[in-house]
């Protein structure tokens, strides 16, 4: 099912464009990862995803399960500062904000949602901890349990893994992985697309001339793909795949 | 004690600087955390530009000018900060000493530099009826904000981006928080003086977060504290006759943060030996 279709969409700042012609679905069950080079656009079509930016053409339709208060967002870390007095718990909790008015504490279904969520993600332990003391990776999941609060069907990464060690980031992709197993879907913004070209059904490549949509296989087949990879198509079928190639030659 | 509440104009001074104490405290959390600690600077600077201008304008009761003035200025401030553009903490500094500049120029042409001595440094007598009025209400609109609002006060705080995605009004919150702080530095710096207000509103939040580690816990200990500091100010200042209450009070926020940087010192060095032994 759609959860989200983009067209012809095109996002600039104070008049000048950054972005053009960028068109995309997003269906339930989706791993899409959206790379390019710095510079090229992606920060910048997350806030349009988001609906913190608009955009000078084209537009974003939601389906009727997914308004746009019901992404569930994970920004760049190094966004979070060191000393900042916040528990794990009150943190998560601050996810399920988008729909309730006011308050003063948080109603039981918000804490079911909160409990569950911690559990799935493996933060339950640390829920007293105080945020800013604990590790890169730790600091991660517990923003991703808060972003799942907010939402049931899509979550929005940027750059998740950009401050994480190797081992921690393989760690968070096989919980991603797991997650969108469980049928979330996943828009994910990555610099490294050896890895997107791993973990992700669909890739969306930026650039300043052109914008590739489509899987992860016809991505590994476009110029674009073939030009960033050095290695070659995993899949046995294709006739381009190397390590085929040396066998047969062989 | 029963002494110091026979005079009117202590029990005026006591009733509005406690309750300046508590917005202070906080409104200060929010301004500390999201790095705005120089707004609340600069508005001190502007509400003394304004309140000189009034003096000399001859404005009965000068409040209700300055008022107007530093919440626009709140308002300015807050959008610079926000555009990463422009160099938000030069443009605060330039702004804070052209309205310094303004006042002291005015009132010197006026030829008397009484004002300039009490603005600068506060005074109790200045406390007047309109004070007690804007402040009751403050307080009222403050503690209601917080109370109503507390959850999504600290999303914003703690991820502006990520409270905007959900759909939070950032914008309307970020107006409101400054609004606010602009009221209360106007009422707030007569009494306890320009240069000195602004460590009302800083010197709380960054003390009890020596210690705490909840948003929740951070809010209310602030609190506490600023009312312990304005209360033992202010009697102090009433015990030794010619001790400034501004300054007071802010020594007294100085003696807090020390002693709780001592126990967060403290509290670290218990833990890193605990860690140390049970590596062992």
């Amino acid at each position: 099912m759609e959860l989200l279709k983009a067209e012809n969409l095109r996002y600039g700042y104070d008049g000048k464009t950054i972005l053009k012609d960028v068109s995309f679905s997003v269906n339930e069950g989706d791993f899409i990862c959206i790379v390019g080079e710095n510079g090229s656009g992606k920060t910048t079509l997350v806030k349009g995803i988001l609906g913190i930016l608009q955009s000078y053409e084209g537009k974003i339709q939601y389906s009727k399960e997914l308004t746009k208060s019901h992404i569930g967002y994970l920004s760049q870390q190094a966004l979070h500062r060191k000393d900042f007095p916040a528990s794990v718990s009150e943190v998560v909790l601050s996810g399920t904000l988008g729909h309730s008015f006011f308050g003063f504490g948080y109603s039981k279904a918000q804490r079911n949602i909160a409990d569950k969520v911690m559990e799935k993600v493996g933060i339950t332990h640390l829920r007293k901890k105080n945020f800013s003391e604990l590790s890169g990776g730790q600091q991660q999941r517990v923003l991703l349990a808060r972003a799942l609060c907010a939402t049931k069907k899509l979550v929005l990464l940027d750059e998740p893994t950009s401050a994480l060690d190797p081992l921690i980031t393989a760690e968070f992709y096989t919980l991603l992985k797991k997650l969108n197993k469980e049928g979330v879907a996943v828009l994910m913004v990555s610099h490294d697309v050896s890895a997107a070209v791993k973990i992700a059904s669909h890739i969306i490549h930026l650039d300043s001339d052109s914008v590739f949509f489509g899987t992860t296989h016809e991505y590994i087949h476009s110029d674009k793909g073939r030009k960033l990879l050095v290695s070659g198509c995993p899949c046995d079928a294709c006739s381009h795949n190397p390590q085929r190639e040396v066998r047969e030659n062989a | 004690m029963l002494k110091m509440l026979s005079y009117p104009f202590m029990v005026n001074a006591l009733i509005v600087g406690l309750l300046i104490a508590i917005c202070c405290a906080l409104l200060g959390v929010v301004l500390v955390l999201k790095r705005y600690s120089m707004i609340g600077d600069g508005l001190s600077h502007v509400g003394f530009g304004a309140l000189s201008v009034a003096a000399v304008l001859n404005i009965g009761a000068p409040i209700w000018f300055a008022l107007p003035v530093v919440m626009i200025a709140a308002f300015f401030l807050l959008r610079l900060t926000e555009n990463s553009k422009i160099n938000a903490d030069a443009a605060i500094a330039v702004i804070s000493s052209s309205a310094l500049a303004i006042g002291v120029f005015v009132t010197s042409m006026n030829g008397t530099n009484i004002n300039l001595q009490q603005y600068m440094f506060g005074s109790i007598l200045s406390v007047g009826q309109s004070d007690i009025i804007v402040s009751i209400v403050l307080t009222a609109l403050v503690i209601g904000m917080y109370v109503l609002f507390f959850n999504k006060i600290f999303a914003i705080t703690f991820d502006e981006t990520f409270s905007e995605a959900t759909g939070i009004r950032t914008d309307i919150y970020n107006i409101a928080i400054s609004l606010l702080t602009a009221v209360t530095i106007v009422v707030g710096m007569r009494m306890l003086g320009t240069l000195l207000i602004s460590a009302m509103i800083i010197f709380p939040a960054l003390t009890s977060m020596r210690v705490c580690k909840r948003f929740l816990t951070v809010i209310i200990t602030s609190v506490v504290i600023s009312v312990i500091c304005v209360f033992s100010g202010l009697y102090t200042s009433f015990t030794f006759k010619d001790v400034p209450v501004g300054a007071t009070i802010v020594i007294f926020n100085l003696g807090f943060f020390l002693v709780f940087l001592m126990i967060s010192l403290v509290k670290r060095l218990l833990c890193s030996k605990r860690k140390a032994k049970s590596e062992y």
